[in-house]
Order: structure tokens, then C-alpha cells, then sequence
């Protein structure tokens, strides 16, 4: 029995204009195969315009159990956002 | 080539792309005229209708728009699990349990918000289980499920019907590589997942172990078991793990065409020939009762049940289920033409529903057990295709080694 072929994780731009999405994951042995496969999977009824393969071990991800401290810097800032701030009457074009 | 050459014995490549299937128009070619209405009721109302549904936009455009306009039914069901899924992952709340609080209790607080536990939250042993099996257990479905249609491509009654029959099975291949995928996210790998089918361990759905005697069987398990499997999915949409229903999400929307080109073959050859519509009547008279029976044994022996309906894996029983189905069906077939093989089939008015003859418990279980007509052979049909996609993949495996040698090569 040979190796399993690794994992990609699959990528779609369903129209021109839209970026790419996450959709699943297939095994193939290289980055070719896997494209062809994603093509065959994940666009048998013209799903996309563009596709993107990924080895799924390439991806480093943020882990869901410490997302309030890894997130938390940017939870005191809402003068990061313009709604943060009194606009006088009478302003136009602010 | 992933599994693709290896499943089914089937080659999915080259499959001629079926642009004429766009308009249902294009499916007057073989004679018979096909009701404008078809498939409007086909996809029969469950709930009250969504207003938003957007199945042509959404879906692509492999079927017609007027039939998809907003209307609901179950493809609209699945619209609402799509726009609520979105809905429950807007509203805001924090990330992750606090570091001193129980993580039991937090994944209970997830479930009980109707949101979605995903890959890397903690989770109950047992609920990991129990999806693992019951995923399992569908993709396995998927692929067996290629067999009994398969056995028919190559007799199809005309090319139209060949092209529609390929990339049917083709779905089927599809849909199993969906669930896998889903599966491996729990943490089973996918020659795991392969070799617990291939040693019985793992089963896959008993339907599939009944025969495909003639080409009328090809619509009426497209008309029922697809329809069957449509009413068991579409509540799974709603499953409390994200990757599986967002599987079935898109797996619910590619069936709805199963369902209907099932029944046009059926509605095309009871509309024929005194002989074809003979046929198709014996077929709807064999597929009946195992498709009723595809919704599990009775709720009072079901066994996984009432864990799975806690944890929102599961959210109708399986006779409710099995009622919702009989109840679609009944007009379906009038509509056909077609008797339903149940004398004691009848509108009761207190319930609201109809009452119905069970299917016969004894045999799904001798079914599940192995003893149903077909569970050697499609065993051995799966054995012996794995076994002759082994070059292919074997291949593939060295392909893709001599050419990361090549590149390394050219960069040194």
C-alpha cells in the first residue's frame, strides 16, 4: 500500500471581482493533481472562476481555545473606528 | 488522482459536460413532453416557504429558474439552514472558554446557542464518535451507492440518459469525498476511513444492497431513495458540527437533481407503453418498502437517538421522518400515475397525515446483517476496484516524487 498523498485545502473564486474561499479538502500526491481534482470536486457546476490549492500542512492557524487573549489587544480600541468620534453639527463632507 | 480512478471502478474523467441539461426544456428530447409543474411539487413544502431563496443563483445553473423561484420546499429548508448557519456565526460572542472555565460546559453553552462546534474545539469522546461513525457511514453510502446506478450506464436508453446517468454517479463520487473530507476532521485519516469499509467494519447504507433489475429501477431509486435520503439530509444541514453541515449543505443541493431525474424517468415511462409503464410500476412496487425502511428501525428501537437529538447531530426522529416522506410521496404519485404497494396507504384526518403499512424491520436488520441480495457483491465490487486503482495511485505517488526531485534539481 503506498503513502497516503497529502492534503490540500481547496480555494474558490466563484466570480471575477470576489475573492478566493475556502470550500474543502482533498488528498492528491502533488499540487497538479490536486487541481485537477478540486476541479472535478468542487466545480462540477461552474462554481468558480479560479481556483486555489494549499497543502493543508502549510497552514499555520490561530487555535480557537486562546482566541480572547490572542484577540484581545484590539477589543479596547474603538477609536479605531470612525463611529468613535462626535462629528459637529453642520460638518459636511467628513 | 485522489480516489477518483479507484472509485466505483468507474473513470470519471473526460465525462461529457451535460450543458444541455440547463433548461428543462432540454429534457423534452425523449418524446414525452414533461410537465411544466413537475418538478415545482416535486420538491414539496415542509415548512412554510423562505422568502429568500435563491436555489438558481446560489446552486448555478444546471436546472431552469422558474422552478427554483422562491417557493421553499426542501431546497428552500436548505437556503434557511444556509442564511442560519450564517446568522448564528454573526451574532456576536466571545471566542473561546475562559482558561478557568469547565470546557464541558462551554461546548454545551455552543450547542445550546446554535452555533457550530468546528475541527479544533474540545468535544465529548463520544461525540467525536458518534460523528466519525455516522459520517463515516454516509460517505461510505455515497460510494456503494455508485454501484446500483453505475450498472446502468452503459445500457442507458439513449445518450441524453447516459450523460445524465454519468454525471449522477459522478455526484455520488463527489458527495463520499465531501463527507470523508468532513470525517478526517475529526481526526480519522482517510485509508482509516477506506479500510474499516473495505473490512466491514464501518457499513454503509442497507439500501444499496438491493438490486438494479431494470431501467426503471434507475428512476424509482432516484424518484425514492434519493428522495428518502433528500428528507433524512436536509435536517443535517443543521447539525450542530460545521464542516458536516456544511457538507451536507452542498451535498442537499446537487441531490434535488438526483431526485428529479429519477422522477422524470419514472414520469417518461409511465406515460409510455403499456409494457414501460409496467415497468416502472414494478420498480416503484420493489423500491417501496426498502426505502421507507432507509429511515432506521422504529423510534422505540432506535439506539443512537436520544444522545444525538441532545447534541443536535440529529433533530427529527427517525419516524417522523419516515411520515414526512410517505406524506411527499402520496401526491408524487398520483401524479405519476403510479400505485404506492400499500393497500392500507390512507389520509388520516385526525393526524393530519397518512397512515401507512411499516416496512419490515426483520429484513432491514437481516439486510444490515449481511444477508440482503446484493451485500457480497457490492463488497467484492469495492475490494477489487481499490485493489485496481492501487497502480494508479502508486503512480501518481511516484510521479509527484520524481518531479519534487526534478525542482529540487533545477534549484541546487
Amino acid at each position: 500500500m503506498t503513502e497516503q498523498s497529502p492534503l490540500w485545502e481547496v480555494f474558490v473564486r466563484a466570480r471575477r471581482g470576489l475573492s478566493h474561499t475556502h470550500v474543502g479538502s482533498l488528498h492528491a500526491p502533488d499540487a497538479e493533481l490536486a487541481l485537477r481534482n478540486a476541479r472535478d470536486l468542487y466545480t462540477r457546476r461552474q462554481e468558480g472562476v479560479s481556483i486555489w490549492v494549499v497543502p493543508a500542512g502549510a497552514i499555520t492557524a490561530s487555535s480557537p481555545d486562546e482566541k480572547d487573549a490572542f484577540f484581545d489587544p484590539a477589543a479596547d480600541k474603538v477609536y479605531r473606528h470612525p463611529t468613535f468620534y462626535e462629528v459637529p453639527d453642520g460638518v459636511a463632507h467628513l | 488522482m485522489d480516489r477518483y480512478a479507484a472509485l466505483g471502478g468507474i473513470h470519471l474523467r473526460g465525462v461529457i459536460q451535460v450543458t444541455g441539461l440547463r433548461r428543462s426544456a432540454a429534457f423534452t428530447g425523449s418524446g414525452q413532453p414533461v410537465t411544466e409543474g413537475v418538478a415545482g411539487f416535486l420538491l414539496h413544502p415542509l415548512v412554510s416557504s423562505v422568502e429568500s431563496c435563491n436555489t438558481g443563483l446560489m446552486y448555478g445553473n444546471d436546472f431552469s429558474a422558474p422552478d427554483d423561484a422562491p417557493g421553499g420546499g426542501l431546497l428552500g429548508e436548505v437556503e434557511a439552514a444556509e442564511v442560519a448557519l450564517r446568522e448564528a456565526a454573526a451574532r456576536a460572542r466571545r471566542g473561546g472558554p475562559a482558561p478557568e472555565e469547565d470546557l464541558e460546559a462551554y461546548f454545551v453553552d455552543v450547542i445550546d446557542a446554535d452555533q457550530k462546534i468546528e475541527p479544533r474545539d474540545w468535544m465529548p469522546e463520544a461525540y467525536r464518535k458518534t460523528l466519525i461513525r455516522q459520517i463515516a457511514q454516509h460517505a461510505h453510502s455515497e460510494i456503494i451507492g455508485m454501484q446500483p446506478e453505475g450498472n446502468w450506464i452503459s445500457r442507458a436508453p439513449s445518450l441524453k440518459r447516459k450523460a445524465i446517468l454519468l454525471a449522477k454517479v459522478q455526484d455520488e463520487a463527489g458527495h463520499g469525498l465531501y463527507l470523508y473530507a468532513a470525517a478526517e476532521t475529526l481526526g480519522i485519516s482517510r485509508d482509516e476511513l477506506v479500510e474499516l469499509l473495505l473490512n466491514g467494519r464501518q457499513k454503509y447504507s442497507s439500501i444499496f444492497n438491493y438490486p438494479t433489475l431494470t431501467w426503471a429501477d434507475v428512476g424509482a431509486i432516484g424518484w425514492l431513495v434519493d428522495g428518502a435520503a433528500i428528507v433524512n439530509q436536509v435536517p443535517l444541514c443543521r447539525c450542530s458540527y460545521g464542516p458536516y453541515a456544511r457538507a451536507m449543505i452542498r451535498v442537499c443541493k446537487e441531490e434535488s437533481f438526483h431526485q428529479r431525474q429519477g422522477y422524470e424517468i419514472l414520469h417518461t415511462l409511465a406515460h409510455g407503453t403499456p409494457g414501460q409503464k409496467a415497468m416502472a410500476q414494478d420498480a416503484v412496487d420493489r423500491w417501496w418498502y426498502p426505502s421507507l425502511a432507509m429511515f432506521g428501525p422504529p423510534d422505540g428501537d432506535s439506539t443512537h437517538s436520544a444522545q444525538s437529538m441532545a447534541w443536535k447531530i440529529k433533530r427529527f426522529s427517525n419516524d417522523e421522518l419516515r411520515q414526512r416522506f410517505v406524506d411527499m410521496c402520496v401526491q408524487q404519485a398520483e401524479i405519476l400515475g403510479l400505485t404506492l404497494p400499500d393497500p392500507d396507504l390512507r389520509w388520516n384526518d385526525d393526524r393530519r397525515a397518512y397512515d401507512y403499512t411499516q416496512p419490515d424491520y426483520d429484513e432491514l436488520m437481516q439486510v444490515i446483517k449481511g444477508n440482503g441480495p446484493c451485500n457480497r457483491q457490492r463488497m467484492e465490487h469495492r475490494r477489487r476496484a481499490h485493489a485496481d486503482g492501487a497502480w494508479v495511485r502508486e503512480a501518481a505517488a511516484a510521479y509527484a516524487a520524481k518531479r519534487a526531485e526534478q525542482k529540487e534539481k533545477v534549484a541546487a
